[in-house]
């Protein structure tokens, strides 16, 4: 500190031997530095703001007028020139793959975080586990594409169950953090209640616990959801796509909303890019709703507040 | 009526006693939640462990020069992915060297000197950006940002700088800038909300020391609050990296997709998950292990990076 107020610290003891001019001209360096700094921070800001504002703009501006009833309940045609047609068998596939991916990822993640708040506390394993679960939320997607293709897509083929797998991975740390944040705010008197009343502890998880904690985790949950409705990369590799409605779970290519964005902005017709712009704005509002229940959820915890 | 409930409950109560399933469910349930615990390390290595399997034929046919090299041509068996790891960093780099500023700029503007009615506001619009997926943001990129902003200031830059290779010219739109500059969006909410949590930290009582010593905001966030929150900061920043590496779709769209080394940002060039994203649906053989293989490398990278971001991080959540 010292250091650091030094040349202008030395006015408040004594001025002594200091010129007034040169006090002021300190004075006026140490305002005009927290002035700077501020405008700094301002102008960050409103930088940050201005891509915010240009992809929601763009991506309604460009998305609405191709995006009609027609776009949302009909497949897209074969070829990428051809206007018309739409996206609906993307909707189907994503909501299929992230809906599996949830039913494996989500008891799966909340049983692990039980694990680290209730059994496994302050045991190095679980300090392992949640230290990994953390690195894990880091693993590139492609990665676990990657993992999945050589894993299941190489013996049992492309299909709605590897693009699960692949998405329920990624959701798998992200369920077992949040969650695990969730319990731990469980308030101790609760349990003990609980016990008093002669409830074992299993009893006192799953009836007192488990529901304090559920607007919580499902907060955490529907963030998950969000992350994997909009991850593409990996469904390249596991899901590959199609271009009709797939009900098939294993060994048939399954399509999915960001993929078909994808190869639609990749291709050189209007027609297939306008399509991926109206797509582009399905899958934003998809995750967005999944991003508001989250809110919804995170308001009605009474934990938080 | 009150003695018939007594037996009833009595009677309850030595059947629980009694019965088996209700004392093992206990036991039961705790094993069944420590496998579940289990399962992400099980999972991570598993992951590893196959991938790696399946890359080994490839690193041990190319060695050294599997990293090293940068003749890519699957076609003739070649395999050196030196251009996509050289790309993988540069997009990174540009992408840090824009948004790290930035969102330390917003992250101390929102706990520190925002008004209280702009802030639920601002941070509410910026976790929004970390909701939309990324091949919107490469969407977006191609057919808005590019033509519309990079392209214009590319091409000054390439006319004005040209003379500093790193600006050398011709601005191609798709190029290792491109790439950045979308990455450095996708990663501003990452770094900027890490940065808040870090920055509220920060214990009050330091901060009105340094107001009570005469400081002005400024030398209470230089002198209090930047010192306390450094590594954090760095940790944050170390996860926003870890997030730029592995980004896919966006670079793939953006970065121009040629296998090059080139010291000019304003060049197309390639990264490790864009040309895994390109070209696996084409690929058979060992093409499919080498880039697997680039998975591996890539995977090791980012794991590196995570795990030191983690380490610093948890540190500073910790004291």
């Amino acid at each position: 500190m010292s250091a650091f107020f030094g040349d202008s610290g030395s006015d408040c003891r004594t001025n002594e031997g200091v010129s007034p001019l040169k006090v002021r001209t300190t004075q006026k360096r140490r305002i005009i530095a927290d002035v700077a700094a501020r405008v700094g921070m301002w102008g960050a800001t409103l930088m940050v703001m201005i891509p915010i504002f240009l992809i929601f703009y763009y991506i309604a501006k460009k998305g609405l007028p191709t995006m009609d009833w027609e776009f949302l309940t009909q497949s897209q045609p074969f070829s990428m020139r051809a206007r018309g047609g739409g996206f609906v068998h993307g909707l189907i596939g994503t909501l299929i793959m992230v809906g599996l991916a949830a039913l494996i990822s989500v008891p799966l993640g909340v049983l692990g975080a039980i694990y680290l708040v209730e059994y496994g506390k302050g045991r190095p394993l679980a300090q392992v586990v949640r230290f990994f679960s953390d690195v894990m939320t880091g693993v590139p997607s492609v990665f676990v594409g990657l993992f999945v293709y050589t894993a299941l897509v190489i013996p049992y083929g492309f299909g709605a169950v590897m693009g699960a797998a692949a998405l329920a991975i990624i959701m798998l740390p992200i369920v077992v953090r949040s969650s695990e944040e969730m319990l731990k705010l469980v308030p101790r008197e609760l349990k003990e209640a609980s016990y008093a009343l002669g409830a074992g502890k299993w009893q006192t998880i799953t009836r007192v616990v488990l529901p304090t904690a559920a607007p919580g985790i499902t907060t955490g949950v529907m963030l998950a959801v969000a992350r994997a409705a909009g991850e593409t990369a990996p469904l390249i590799l596991t899901a590959l796509g199609s271009l009709e409605i797939v009900t098939k779970m294993v060994g048939e290519p399954i399509a999915s909303l960001p993929v078909l964005v994808f190869t639609g902005a990749r291709n050189p017709f209007p027609a297939g890019q306008e399509r991926a712009w109206a797509g582009a704005l399905e899958l934003l509002l998809l995750v967005l709703v999944f991003t508001l229940l989250a809110r919804i959820a995170s308001s009605r915890n009474k934990l938080q507040q | 009526m009150g003695e018939r409930r007594d037996l009833v409950l009595r009677g309850g109560l030595q059947r629980l006693m009694k019965r088996g399933a209700g004392r093992l469910a206990d036991p039961v349930f705790a094993v069944v939640t420590g496998i579940a615990g289990l399962a992400v390390l099980i999972i991570l290595a598993y992951m590893v462990v196959v991938t790696t399997y399946t890359a080994v034929p490839v690193f041990r046919s190319q060695g050294w020069s599997f990293i090293f090299s940068t003749d890519w041509s699957p076609s003739e068996g070649k395999f050196g992915a030196f251009a996509f790891i050289y790309g993988t960093i540069i997009t990174s780099l540009i992408a840090l060297l824009i948004a790290v500023p930035l969102s330390l700029g917003v992250a101390l503007f929102l706990t520190e000197i925002a008004p209280r009615w702009i802030r639920g506001p601002v941070a509410y619009l910026v976790d929004l950006l970390a909701a939309v997926p990324s091949v919107v943001y490469g969407l977006w990129g191609v057919f808005v940002l590019l033509p519309g902003f990079l392209q214009p200031i590319a091409t000054w830059l390439s006319v004005k700088l040209g003379w500093i290779p790193i600006f050398a010219g011709p601005a191609t739109g798709l190029s290792f800038f491109g790439a950045g500059v979308v990455l450095a969006i996708m990663i501003i909410p990452i770094i900027t909300s890490l940065c808040r949590e870090i920055l509220k930290a920060v214990p009050v009582g330091e901060k009105n020391a340094a107001f009570a010593l005469g400081a002005t905001r400024w030398e209470m966030i230089r002198g209090a609050v930047l010192p306390r929150a450094k590594a954090g900061i760095i940790g944050a920043v170390m996860l926003g990296l870890g997030r730029a590496l592995g980004e896919t779709i966006a670079v793939a769209l953006l970065v121009g997709s040629r296998a090059q080394v080139t010291a000019s940002i304003l060049q197309p060039g390639y990264s490790m998950a864009a040309v895994i994203a390109n070209q696996f649906q084409e690929a058979t053989g060992d093409h499919v292990s080498a880039l697997v293989g680039v998975g591996v490398v890539l995977f090791g990278i980012t794991i590196i990076v995570n795990v030191a971001a983690r380490v610093l991080v948890w540190r500073m959540v910790e004291s």
